[in-house]
């Protein structure tokens, strides 16, 4: 049985057909350089422009949501890192933010505050990446390189706080796998010196730069309704003046202590979701100061009495009921002992809403672990955001949008 | 095995904060004939703040019609911001029918949301499309279709998302193994000379 695409019946056009009316289709993808990830996109096209788009995907797909029924609340946190590979930190945070929520289990201050810090050093690498591939893709090959050396420090500091620089699986319910060790500052401190500078340079690359407005500004345009309607959230939905942000409208973690504001452009163009993610990425090196002077001390953890986090070593080793409340967790016939229910939680992560629906039956593991990727809401928008521009701003809208497919495929 | 840390049953009327919950108390005054049956998970004496109603699937649009344009202004639940399903077959206690559709509505100006389940049984899979009033709802019901084959009804382009186009089961049915031969073994083999 052959693969059938199944595009709409009249959407490719005869290849025999050479009148000077004629559409033709473009297959994009699915291995493509700009599309950065696997991604089909069949294009409609008269000469250069686009008539039409249907997006193929699942090439990545890898039944996440299956796994979330057979691994614990804890060895999920490793799945989560290969959601959006760009800031899986993030992914981290989200997923035992929706968990904690479900358990009902309130994390010690100094743990909300290195999450904060974890989230926000997330959405500098993240907003780092998209930003510089989309001067990348439109032409400016420096920027991108400019991004990689910062994101180099970020990647550093993910290695002193987890011993991974990339798939970090730091969080654990009810806290985290270690404190923040004394190296870790130091080296915050040299990379909060450095992004200023670097943004700067950003500034005078792209921001008044006249290819790059000409290739970005007016190319991919939502207003503010279609958005809303069409379920957009982060910086693709502030940029079309959508005023929401997780942050400050559902406060979780450190948040409601510190000061920041929330960007929000009414473009709603690739060049206002540039706009938007460089002062997302300035509040942030704002954030990152503030958490840095008033970070709490003591412990990480919930206390042993949750039943949700294993004893120190000395205390597993050294008493009996250390032994048990180890054993507790990690026995096959043990386990966490979750309530019965279902819960959403969501995060503003860098690309937008990544919530979790949790359904439980009390068993160690969740009973089903939905994701709400908002790659996944993004991509479908995409048809309604190139119809009507040309081939080359394909590249644009895609990285304006931060499509990552291994998040939107699950 | 484990016993759960909490039964999140029903508390006393006093302990039920979604009952007083402003759409629901909304949808109560303008839909007296449905049930609803408003609850919440209920942990450690608190309630996670994932206040659902169950509605009919003949009432579904009539009910989001109602929450989407009829609602005075900033109360209204412009946003599908979640569209998911959960396969009910293994779960304790007793349930409506098999599959719980959920919907997560969400008002952007007034910053609240709201869940509503409708179940269907294995009998009928039928459930009307939100795609007229919400953008989102189209892939969010074309993963729902795939993933449990629930059938949206008037939906413009129902076909799958994730899995490939040959496949003949829906993944995250509880009855579908996690591990096995899956069917990629009996997927066709396209060679390029039969392309």
């Amino acid at each position: 049985m052959p693969i059938d695409l199944q595009p709409d019946p009249d959407f490719l056009a005869p290849a025999v057909d050479r009148s000077a009316d004629a559409k033709w289709v473009l297959n994009f993808g699915p291995q493509h350089p700009a599309t950065h990830t696997t991604i089909h996109l069949m294009l409609q096209l008269d000469g250069e422009v686009v008539t039409g788009c249907v997006p193929h995907i699942g090439y990545l797909h890898s039944g996440f949501e299956k796994q979330g029924e057979v691994l614990n609340w804890n060895q999920y946190v490793v799945i989560t890192d290969r959601m959006n590979y760009i800031s899986p930190v993030a992914n981290n945070m989200a997923w035992h933010h929706a968990a904690e929520k479900l358990f009902g289990i309130d994390v010690p201050p100094r743990c909300k505050y290195i999450r904060s810090l974890m989230c926000e050093l997330a959405r500098i690498f993240d907003h780092l990446l998209c930003v510089g591939a989309v001067s990348l893709d439109v032409g400016a090959f420096t920027g991108f390189t400019w991004a990689f050396e910062e994101r180099e420090t970020i990647n550093d500091l993910f290695e002193l706080a987890c011993g991974q620089r990339f798939h970090t699986s730091y969080s654990r319910l009810g806290g985290l796998m270690y404190d923040l060790p004394d190296e870790f500052w130091p080296l915050l401190d040299r990379l909060l010196d450095r992004l200023p500078r670097i943004l700067g340079d950003f500034e005078g690359l792209l921001t008044r730069n006249r290819i790059f407005i000409e290739r970005t500004k007016g190319i991919g345009e939502i207003g503010t309704e279609r958005a809303i309607n069409w379920a957009l959230s982060g910086p693709v939905a502030r940029a079309s003046g959508v005023r929401r942000d997780l942050r400050k409208d559902e406060p979780y973690f450190a948040y409601p202590e510190l000061d920041f504001k929330v960007p929000v452009a009414d473009g709603g163009d690739c060049y206002a979701r540039f706009l938007v993610r460089m002062e997302e990425i300035r509040q942030s090196t704002a954030l990152l100061h503030q958490i840095k002077e008033q970070i709490p001390a003591g412990p990480v953890n919930v206390p042993l009495t949750f039943g949700v986090t294993l004893p120190p070593k000395e205390q597993v080793y050294g008493s009996i009921e250390g032994l048990i409340a180890h054993f507790e967790l990690v026995m096959t016939n043990r386990g966490f002992r979750a309530p019965i229910g279902e819960s959403y939680g969501a995060n503003e992560t860098a690309n937008g809403e990544l919530g979790f629906y949790l359904v439980s039956d009390g068993k160690p593991c969740a009973y089903r672990a939905r994701c709400r990727p908002p790659s996944f809401v993004h991509l479908a928008v995409f048809p309604e955001l190139i119809v009507g521009h040309q081939i080359s701003d394909v590249v644009a809208v895609l990285g304006s949008l931060n499509i990552i497919a291994a998040e939107l495929d699950r | 095995m484990p016993q759960p840390l909490e039964q999140s049953g029903s508390p006393p009327p006093a302990e039920r904060p979604w009952e007083s919950y402003a759409p629901v108390v909304t949808l109560r005054e303008r839909f007296g004939d449905i049930a609803f049956d408003p609850r919440d998970t209920v942990v450690r004496g608190r309630a996670v703040g994932t206040v659902t109603v169950t509605v009919p699937a003949d009432r579904l649009i009539e009910v989001m019609t109602f929450l989407k344009n009829e609602l005075p202004s900033p109360a209204r639940f412009d946003m599908l911001a979640e569209l998911t399903c959960v396969d009910y077959l293994t779960f304790p206690g007793l349930k409506p029918a098999r599959f719980g559709v959920t919907y997560g509505l969400l008002s952007t100006a007034a910053n609240q949301r709201m869940w509503i389940k409708v179940f269907v049984g294995e009998d009928r899979l039928n459930v009307p499309s939100a795609t007229g009033l919400w953008a989102s709802a189209n892939w969010f019901e074309r993963e729902v279709f795939d993933m449990f084959g629930i059938q949206f009804d008037g939906h413009p382009d129902l076909r799958r998302i994730l899995t490939a186009p040959g496949m003949q089961f829906f993944p995250l049915r509880k009855d579908y193994p996690v591990t096995g031969r899956g069917e990629r073994e009996s997927l066709a083999v396209i060679r390029r000379e039969d392309a």
